[in-house]
């Protein structure tokens, strides 16, 4: 079930949709949703229980711009202002279903400061490298080892499903759906410091994983060749 | 000016990334990175991870919410 979107270069620029939705151009409507939702059901996924549900508020945001969009004022982009309507209703779906996540504010807390490098990595203090890596982070295998991108696709959405949900929030909307800080910032209503400080945890915690699950099936094969 | 070490320098990876660092900062953080491999490769695995995140193919919405919002669009009345 292959939706593919337009490339950015095809798709057409906000002015075009705002106009062709006031005019109820069902193949504009049918584009967005085509083009967005899938994003849109991944983001509402952090706020609400289950796959349905998140499902059900992106269904709900769309009828939410239908009614909307002859009051939309242009001045955040159009995909801004539907994903701002989209975190709206999937924070009022998360609270019905008594989902405990911090509603009011995705500030960071304090757990979400600290080093995100385990600081035995590094030489402590009075060392003459002090500071410095003890040894460097191994090296990975390269992208292009194809046999292993399937493993290390599921390897790092796992490791982002672990994320606190304030965490994830930000790291799904910069790096899955490829949005600039500002646009976060007006989505989320967050200041760029506070989503860096949460996305930067959130790559190292990613990286992290990663990190591991390489150095575990490196013992693996080195384990494997001692046994044979 | 204090040094800018290793572990200094990872939690700045994503401010420099955003481009967000000041420029006396930037110029440290690309001076230490030049003259040291591990930070180098710190760097490049973070960038992994974000076109990882990037390539991750879209979930979709199901076929039945889909048909339902394109009829209620269909039957949107002025």
């Amino acid at each position: 079930m292959e939706r593919e979107g337009p490339t950015a270069a095809e798709f057409p620029p906000d002015r075009d949709l705002v106009e062709r939705l006031r005019c109820r151009d069902e193949a504009a409507f049918t584009l967005l949703v085509d083009s967005w939702s899938g994003g849109m059901c991944r983001l509402a996924r952090s706020f609400v229980k289950t796959n349905e549900s998140a499902a059900e508020v992106v269904q709900d945001t769309w009828l939410a711009v239908i009614k909307g969009i002859d009051a939309f004022e242009g001045r955040s982009s159009l995909k801004t202002w539907v994903y701002r309507i989209l975190v709206n209703t999937a924070k009022r779906q998360g609270v019905r279903e008594g989902r405990s996540i911090p509603m009011s504010s995705l500030a960071p807390t304090d757990e979400d400061y600290g080093p995100t490098v385990d600081p035995s990595r590094f030489f402590d203090g009075g060392h003459q490298w002090a500071g410095h890596w003890r040894e460097s982070p191994a090296a990975w295998p390269s992208p292009e080892q194809s046999a292993l991108s399937g493993e290390v696709h599921a390897q790092v959405i796992a490791a982002v499903a672990e994320l606190p949900d304030r965490q994830r929030i930000v790291i799904t909307l910069r790096d899955v759906e490829g949005y600039s800080s500002e646009e976060v910032r007006e989505i989320l209503d967050i200041s760029a410091a506070n989503q860096r400080v949460l996305l930067h945890r959130a790559r190292a915690y990613v990286r992290g994983r990663l990190e591991s699950y390489f150095a575990a099936i490196g013992a693996e094969r080195v384990g494997g060749e001692a046994a044979t | 000016m204090s040094a800018l070490d290793c572990d200094d320098l990872v939690e700045l990876v994503t401010e420099y990334l955003d481009g967000a660092l000041d420029a006396e900062t930037e110029r440290r953080f690309v001076d230490h990175l030049a003259g040291c491999d591990p930070c180098s490769r710190y760097l490049d695995q973070i960038r992994q991870i974000t076109q990882t995140l990037g390539s991750l193919s879209p979930e979709a919405l199901p076929d039945a919410a889909r048909q339902a919002l394109l009829d209620a669009f269909r039957n949107w009345k002025r």
